[in-house]
Formats: structure tokens, sequence, C-alpha cells
């Protein structure tokens, strides 16, 4: 069986196929091993970066940021955790705003206020 | 007033050369920038995937500004916010205008860093009302992500664009339901990676060769009527759907902010939409540099900070040493390239060349032409919307009287 996908692992974006045979997965079109790393990925459990904002206690907005990849089914219960949180300045970037939002994956800020 | 050397624009442009001038030797210089804080359009781009290139590391828009930020506060550069640039003049008098009031500062150097903008033509030759409910796709990002306020619940994408495509995956987390891209063309201007992981992932549906032929509505957008478009992108009839939605927001391209720069009396490469400018990114006044957006319209942030440095580093030779006598040939963009550049190209020195594609293609050769020598380099794929570059050795095009760079298919 043969699948596509898109690496987005780089901005190169390289068009891989996934080919199943008897000897395990046959990944071809990637530029570099992170293409199959990513393809291994997308074929048993695709997870993502998560980026959204949060609006501060004095009413401004922040960035932020998972500090690894949520499993692409969890996206939205992350969305639902990150529109509850209210932090308080100051905030660093890098701060912790919220651990284990997502199995041991911790929300960030990306921005300072 | 008198500077040393002034930069226009405190974005990720001008941030980086200002860095680098500085580490050149340059003292007295000023960063000019009309919002309240430096980081231009990074900001608002809150999204992960910056520089991976520059830094090796997935970074989001506010993290990479902020690091190059904090690199011009460690070294004291000033940043004069809030402030507005309304004239520069070919003698680099640069006319400022801020809360104090109009002033004008006597530059021995400029670097021109504004940007760009977003293209908005696209709102306009669509029949129907003009009810609330159009944005430009940067203009919902900065309402979702600046302000806080989601812009609509029902959303059509006119354009593919990156930001188009980051819109619609930022919407759809914020709650919103985006029915669909229309792009005219028969690809999108957009990098894959956007569109696996922005629309493909939420699995939002992208209509090649399509368009928005009538928006509806009273007040506020009520549906758009979509069709298909024939080669000459004219919609065929009988193609038309009407998709109910309440926001309609348009990706059709960015575009160099050089209003200013018009004013000045520099000429602007219509293809480029930028300056003309030599490998030291040095306009066609000597002392003006310019770089970034506002020269042409990067896909990476990674190559407009290198970009910045190499104009950041030109210019402070230029206020160090004086200007220095070049020897010039053209680059010329030939079969299936829309430009190249820069447009000029100093000879005694390698050059790193940067080129769009015209079209989208698999199995792409490049190859560049400089008097007699010729290279070719392999491509598995070009896109339009991502730029290449090439660097060619001082040695290959010094008898030369020009480089052409033209891409084909492998035969
Ligand atoms: S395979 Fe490597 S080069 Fe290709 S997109 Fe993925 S990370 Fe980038």
């Amino acid at each position: 069986m043969k699948r596509n996908f898109v690496c987005i692992e780089c901005p190169r974006g390289c068009e891989l196929t996934a080919e199943t045979t008897q000897n395990g997965v046959n990944v071809t079109g990637n530029f570099c091993p992170r293409g199959e790393r990513y393809t291994e990925a997308e074929m048993t459990c695709p997870r993502r970066i998560v980026t959204s904002t949060v609006r501060l206690t004095d009413g401004r907005m922040l960035s932020v940021k998972t500090d690894g990849e949520v499993k692409k089914e969890d996206i939205f219960v992350v969305m639902q955790k990150i529109k509850k949180l209210h932090p308080t300045p100051p905030v660093c970037i890098g701060n912790i705003l919220e651990e284990h939002i997502s199995e041991n994956i911790n929300l960030i800020a990306t921005g300072n206020a | 007033m008198k500077k040393q050397l002034v930069i226009i624009g405190g974005g990720p442009a001008g941030l980086a050369a200002a860095v680098a001038a500085y580490d050149a030797g340059v003292r007295d210089m000023v960063v000019i920038e009309r919002e309240e804080k430096a980081g231009g359009i990074l900001k608002q781009c809150i999204h992960n995937g910056f520089g991976l290139t520059r830094f090796k590391e997935s970074m989001t828009g506010p993290e990479y500004a902020q690091r190059f930020l904090d690199e011009v506060n460690a070294r004291g550069i000033e940043i004069m916010t809030n402030t507005f640039v309304t004239g520069l003049g070919t003698d680099k008098k640069v006319t400022c205008m801020n809360e104090s009031g109009v002033f004008t500062l006597e530059a021995g150097a400029v670097i021109l860093a504004m940007g760009c903008r977003e293209r908005s033509k696209g709102a306009l030759n669509i029949a129907g009302t003009r009810p609330a409910g159009l944005f430009s796709a940067g203009t919902a990002q900065k309402y979702v992500n600046i302000y806080g306020y989601l812009p609509g619940k029902r959303v059509v994408i006119l354009g593919s664009g990156d930001i188009g495509l980051i819109m619609a995956r930022r919407m759809t987390l914020e709650g919103a339901k985006v029915e669909c891209v229309c792009e005219i063309m028969e690809h999108s201007s957009g990098l894959r990676r956007n569109i696996a992981q922005c629309l493909d992932d939420f699995c939002i549906p992208l209509y090649l060769e399509h368009t928005i032929v009538e928006i509806k509505g009273k007040e506020r957008v009520e549906s758009v009527v979509i069709a298909q478009v024939d080669k000459e992108k004219q919609p065929i009839p009988g193609t038309e759907r009407e998709i109910p939605c309440d926001t309609v927001l348009f990706s059709v391209g960015l575009i160099p902010e050089n209003e200013l720069t018009k004013e000045t009396g520099l000429a602007l490469d219509p293809h480029t939409k930028g300056c003309f400018v030599d490998e030291n990114r040095e306009t066609d006044v000597s002392g003006i540099f310019a770089c970034g957006n506002v020269l042409h319209v990067h896909d990476l942030v990674d190559f407009v900070s290198e970009e910045a440095e190499v104009a950041g580093r030109a210019a402070a030779e230029y206020l160090i040493n004086g200007d220095s006598e070049h020897v010039y040939i053209p680059t010329v963009a030939g079969e299936n390239v829309g430009y190249v550049l820069p447009q000029r190209a100093g000879k005694g020195k390698d050059i790193k060349l940067y080129f769009r594609v015209r079209s989208a293609f698999r199995n792409a050769v490049i190859r560049v032409e400089a008097g007699e020598m010729v290279k070719t380099y392999k491509r598995i794929a070009v896109a339009p919307g991502e730029m290449e570059n090439i660097t060619i050795k001082a040695a290959d095009f010094a008898d030369a009287q020009s480089i052409r760079v033209s891409v084909t298919r492998e035969a």
C-alpha cells in the first residue's frame, strides 16, 4: 500500500511516499532522514506543536506554545485548556504557564509581557 | 541632527541590519519604528517554523523577533518607536514625525527595511455588495493574535498565500469553521508544508483554479458564490456554487512597501517591486541600502535576516571606508525565472543569487550561464512560492558580460 505525505519538518516540504511491504515501510522522496521519522510518526501517531494566545489578567494577549508535540487528536482538548488560562504579568519567554497540558508536555510563553 | 546610520523599520530586517552594522563598527545609529514595539510582522506570527535554517530550531515569530531584539538591546542600539518617516531624500536626509513633532536626521547611510504590505486587489473585482466581514488575512491575524478577537465564525479564504493558510488553521483552532480556500492559479503560492499542516490536518478543502465571483449580504457577509476558472482565469458558467459564510479573508499576496522609496525617486524593479540593488544591497543611490521584504518578498524570515546582515555590513563598510569602485554586470532572469536578485553583480566577489521560478514542476534543472561558464543544479521540485539560491564563485564570472539563470525540466 502506498501513502503520500508532505514533510512539515522544514520549509523544503518534501513530498514523501511511504510504501508498506512485507519487510516494513519504505520511504522515498525525503531529502534528509527527518522525513523518514516524520512519515513513521504520521503512520502511527501524528503529533503537532500547538501555538495560540492567552489573555493576560491586564487584558493584553500573550503568545504561547506547547513545548513538545501533542497528539493530533488532542489538539482541540489542549485549545480548550489554553482558552481558560489567564496568567498575570510579568511573564517571560519560556515560562511554563500550564504543566502537563497534554501527557508530559507543558504550555510555555513565547513572548515577554 | 546628524546620524551616521539611519535604519527605517524595526522588523526582522531592520533589527538584523542594525546588529550587523554595529558589529562591523558603526556606533552612531538609530532604528526608526512606526509601531509601539519593534519586531514587525513577526509579533503577530505566533505559529512555529521560523528559524529552522538559521538557528536549527523551530521558533515562533515572537521568539525569533525577541532573539534579535535582545541582540539590539545588548548593544545599546537606539530604537525610536511610534515614529513615522515622512520623507527621504537622495541626500540621505530622513524626515521623521512623532509625538515631539517633525524633525530631520542627516544620515551618512540609510538602510530601507520597511517590509511589505498585503495586496488588496482581490477585493476589488468581485461583484456584489461590500458588507462587513471582509478582511485581509494579515488584518484578521492581527485581530486574533494581538487583540484577541475572532473576526468571524464561518470563513471562506480567497488566495492561498501563506498568511491565508496560517489563518485557516488559526481560526479553526479558535472555533471558527473554515469552509474552503479558493486559489485562482493551478498551484498554491503558499509553502507545501503549510497546505499540509494548516489545511489537510483540519480537512479544509483547497479549490485550485477557483475564485469568488460574488459576495452576498447586506450589513454582514451572508454567503459567497465561487466558481471554477478557465485558462484565462475567467469564471466558467455553470460551475458556480454558493457557500454560506460570515467572513471572507483575502490572501492574494504581498508587495514591498515602497511608497517612501518612490517619493525619493529611486527606480523600482517591475518584477520584485523593490529597488534595483547590487550584491551589497546598495541601491542606485550610493549610501542607501535596502533589505528584507521591502526589497523583494521573502517566504522565510531566515533569509530576511541573512540579507539584512549583508546590507548592515555593507553600510558599515561604506561609512568607515567610503564608497568603493565596482565593475558591475547584470543578472538576467532566463526561461521560467521570475526575477533574480541582486539585479547587478560586482565583479571580484563570490555572489549568492536568489531567484523565483514562474511555475511549479518536478525534476527541475537550474542553469546558470556567465560567459563561458555553464553550471547546472538539480532540484527535486521547484515552486514559485519557494525562493531558490545559488552561489557563484567570483572566478566563474570574471570575464562574463552577464549572469543568466534559467530553470527547465529535466530532459
Ligand atoms: S525530509 Fe528533511 S529536507 Fe525534506 S522536508 Fe523533511 S526535514 Fe525537510
